[in-house]
């Protein structure tokens, strides 16, 4: 496939393979976070870290929007779909996490509630559409790469007067979990989390641009490459972020260039800033209630805010006993940390959100890495 | 003539316009009709025609493998061919997959009720050319019509039978350690072709499902290597699945080399844009033959000189390991695992 082959091409990373061991100082270690779910499950799928020298660590960051979705907005849609007998429609991922009383949309499913599955807000649109007899609610969730389309959908169900179209939003923004783990115990004070430098999302920063991870750069000292999601780009943005730590330097570098501009898509930001606002106060999983790190429907677009519709309340709930995914995706816990990992919790029957979606650290790494003798060393 | 003796008119059945209505599964006339002009006459063979309620017939000397699949899939037409030939083709897998020779088939309807009756011959009359084709024959059946909205067009189940030639000895528990592992073709062709079909993701290719009858491949591997020790094809759950099964069956792992695996570029495309991995879809006419590696070059040799066979590959070998691993040599470098499909891939895709 043209435009995708080249970016996993063996022969070129064996010349970076051996870039990175001749980089890296043998008096130190390299601990990089990478941010975004995409670049977990890439990672783990192309077997990276089975590259790398002996010392540089990678930590699973908590992007991954499925895993940060906390419980209590699961049993809201879970509320939607089998008492209000809406039909829900979300992306196929977060129909199988498990919320209160291990009930899943999924499982919702099979007791007669309809919950379908859809590729895009388009395919939801089409269905309000097509069944106007149905009260159709689009479970959105995801940080700023699925927030456009979320907007648009918005937009052109007002534009087509539909009555029977609703959104849930759970939209999150990337910086303000940056933001959060920075500003966390672990990282700040403890250092129990060392972390040297961060491997940017790459489609979340063909939205925002790379101009808003300066502000890390700058304030944390911690470098930013921004990479796309092909394994080479993976192993390249390493090898930046080793230079950059050798070098003393924090600077933000882009090396998904051919898609990321500093500033992002003019576009989509003014769609988005159109039809929503920010929430004051939004809780995720894992990291917390966060300030200013989640969106909501414009007054403007109320009409098809399903949380104003349906008067939906929250109900915050802990997790599963002895799930770890609260510390995994703040970086503090390696999956094979967790007690729970490969026992109770597998992808089959998932206990907590990290083993459900393929960018959660713990579904990427029992589905990819059992194998890996070196880093089940590391974590023994 | 007198009224005595007089048959009754029968209506024959209105193949253009006509649907299935409650009376073609109620045991009575509209039933009987049903059978006789279009099972009957499309699958048309000596035991069917004696129109017993089973099928008597003798089998020749040796172990008798039988085997029973479902057939689901939604659409049920799709480019490279149709839930007919496909219940076919898969039970006709199934068996051949002991290292039998596949004799004889069932078939099992269940129709829903205002299923077009032109449809229903256009799948029956696949299942007949895709039963004449492969040499087996179609002896018994049955059927059933549920409620409109109670089904789905149609569902099928067909059973099999096929006997075992002498020395041959071929089961998912005999993998071992320095086995080669054999795939006779692309995979994901299947699945790809089928979901491309589904209304609601708008997409196209040019691309044919890969269902076809695979027991002569069996029988042309088994002639030049009959000490091979596994057969499967890797339908629902993919390559990945497949091995993984033949892994715990047999207490071995496996390591597999990516960049020996063959994909169609077309299918690695979908895969890409619809985020699956080609190694978890859906094949109808592939195999996976694990043989002692010396064999291995002659069991390549004869899959690639039947066209069902002709992109075959050696894609990796059996290892020693407890935990019975199946991992990957990935094509960048590195080394992963490639585990069991989890979850529901692609829903009624056979």
């Amino acid at each position: 496939m043209k435009y995708v082959d080249e970016f996993r091409d063996g022969k070129l990373a064996r010349g970076l393979t051996r870039a990175l061991h001749a980089a890296v100082r043998p008096d130190r270690h390299y601990r990089f976070m990478e941010f975004c779910g995409g670049h977990t499950h890439a990672i783990a799928r192309y077997g990276i870290e089975g590259l790398l020298p002996e010392n540089l660590h990678l930590i699973h960051g908590p992007g991954c929007p499925v895993c940060v979705l906390p419980i209590g907005r699961i049993d809201s849609a879970l509320e939607l779909a089998l008492e209000r007998r809406v039909t829900l429609c979300t992306y196929a991922d977060v129909m199988r996490v498990p919320a209160s009383g291990r009930m899943s949309l999924l499982q919702a499913r099979a007791h007669g509630a309809d919950v379908r599955m859809v590729y895009s807000t388009l395919d939801a649109l089409r269905i309000a559409r097509a069944e106007a007899e149905r009260e159709v609610v689009f479970l959105a969730i995801g940080f700023e790469t699925t927030t456009p389309p979320t907007a648009a959908a918005i937009r052109q169900a007002a534009a087509l007067g539909l009555e029977n179209f609703s959104v849930f939003c759970n939209h999150v923004l990337t910086p303000a979990a940056i933001a959060s783990i920075l500003e966390s115990p672990e990282v700040r004070k403890l250092g129990t989390v060392p972390l040297d430098g961060f491997i940017g999302p790459a489609h979340v920063s063909t939205v925002i641009g790379s101009q808003p991870y300066e502000f890390f750069a700058e304030e944390y000292r911690k470098p930013v490459v921004i990479a796309g999601f092909e394994p080479l780009d993976v192993m390249q943005a390493i090898l930046m972020l080793v230079q950059q730590v050798n070098e003393g330097r924090s600077e933000v570098e882009n090396e998904f260039s051919r898609a990321v501009t500093v500033t992002g898509n003019e576009k989509a930001k003014a769609l988005v800033a159109e039809v929503f606002e920010l929430r004051r106060s939004f809780d995720w999983r894992g990291l917390g209630t966060l300030p200013y790190s989640a969106l909501r429907i414009k007054q403007a677009y109320r009409a098809f805010d399903a949380e104003t519709r349906f008067a939906l309340g929250y109900c915050p709930v802990p997790d599963a006993r002895g799930c770890e995914c609260g510390a995994i995706l703040r970086g503090v816990r390696r999956p094979t940390e967790c007690r729970l990992f490969g026992t109770v919790c597998t992808p089959e029957n998932p206990i907590g959100s990290c083993m459900v979606s393929a960018e959660g650290a713990c579904a990427a790494h029992y589905t990819y890495s059992r194998g890996d003798a070196r880093r089940e060393r590391r974590v023994s | 003539m007198d009224g005595a003796t007089k048959t009754a008119y029968l209506r024959p059945l209105d193949v253009r316009h006509g649907r299935v209505d409650l009376s073609h599964g109620s045991g009575g006339r509209a039933m009987a009709q049903l059978i006789e002009q279009m099972f009957v006459r499309a699958f048309d063979n000596e035991w069917l025609r004696q129109g017993n309620d089973g099928a008597c017939f003798p089998l020749p000397v040796g172990r008798v493998v039988m085997a029973t699949d479902s057939h689901v899939v939604s659409p049920l037409f799709f480019p490279g061919g149709d839930i007919g030939c496909l219940s076919v083709h898969g039970t006709i897998n199934d068996v051949a997959m002991a290292g039998a020779q596949p004799l004889y088939l069932s078939a099992s309807f269940i129709l829903e009720e205002g299923f077009p009756l032109g449809d229903l011959q256009r799948i029956v009359e696949s299942m007949a050319c895709a039963a004449r084709e492969a040499g087996v024959a179609i002896v018994t059946g049955d059927t059933k019509v549920v409620q409109q909205g109670k089904g789905d067009g149609v569902f099928i189940t067909t059973t099999g039978l096929g006997v075992v030639p002498e020395g041959v000895q071929v089961a998912g528990d005999r993998a071992r350690r320095g086995d080669a592992i054999l795939l006779s073709g692309p995979v994901g062709d299947h699945g790809v072709t089928v979901l491309s079909m589904r209304a609601n993701l708008g997409f196209t290719t040019s691309l044919l499902s890969d269902t076809a009858p695979l027991h002569r491949l069996v029988a042309e591997i088994l002639s030049v290597a009959p000490d091979i020790h596994c057969l499967r094809d890797p339908t629902r759950g993919g390559l990945a699945t497949t091995l993984n099964e033949i892994a715990l069956q047999s207490g071995v792992g496996m390591v597999l080399r990516e960049d020996a695996i063959p994909v169609r570029r077309e299918v690695a495309a979908a895969c890409e844009l619809l985020g699956l991995d080609p190694l978890y879809v859906a094949n109808e006419g592939k195999l996976v033959c694990i043989c002692p590696a010396e064999r291995a070059a002659a069991v390549l040799h004869a899959m690639q000189a039947n066209p069902l066979g002709s992109g075959a590959a050696i894609i990796g070998e059996v290892v020693e390991d407890a935990r019975c691993f199946v991992q990957m040599e990935t094509a960048f470098g590195g080394r992963r695992m490639v585990d069991w499909l989890s979850g529901e891939q692609l829903p009624r895709i056979c």
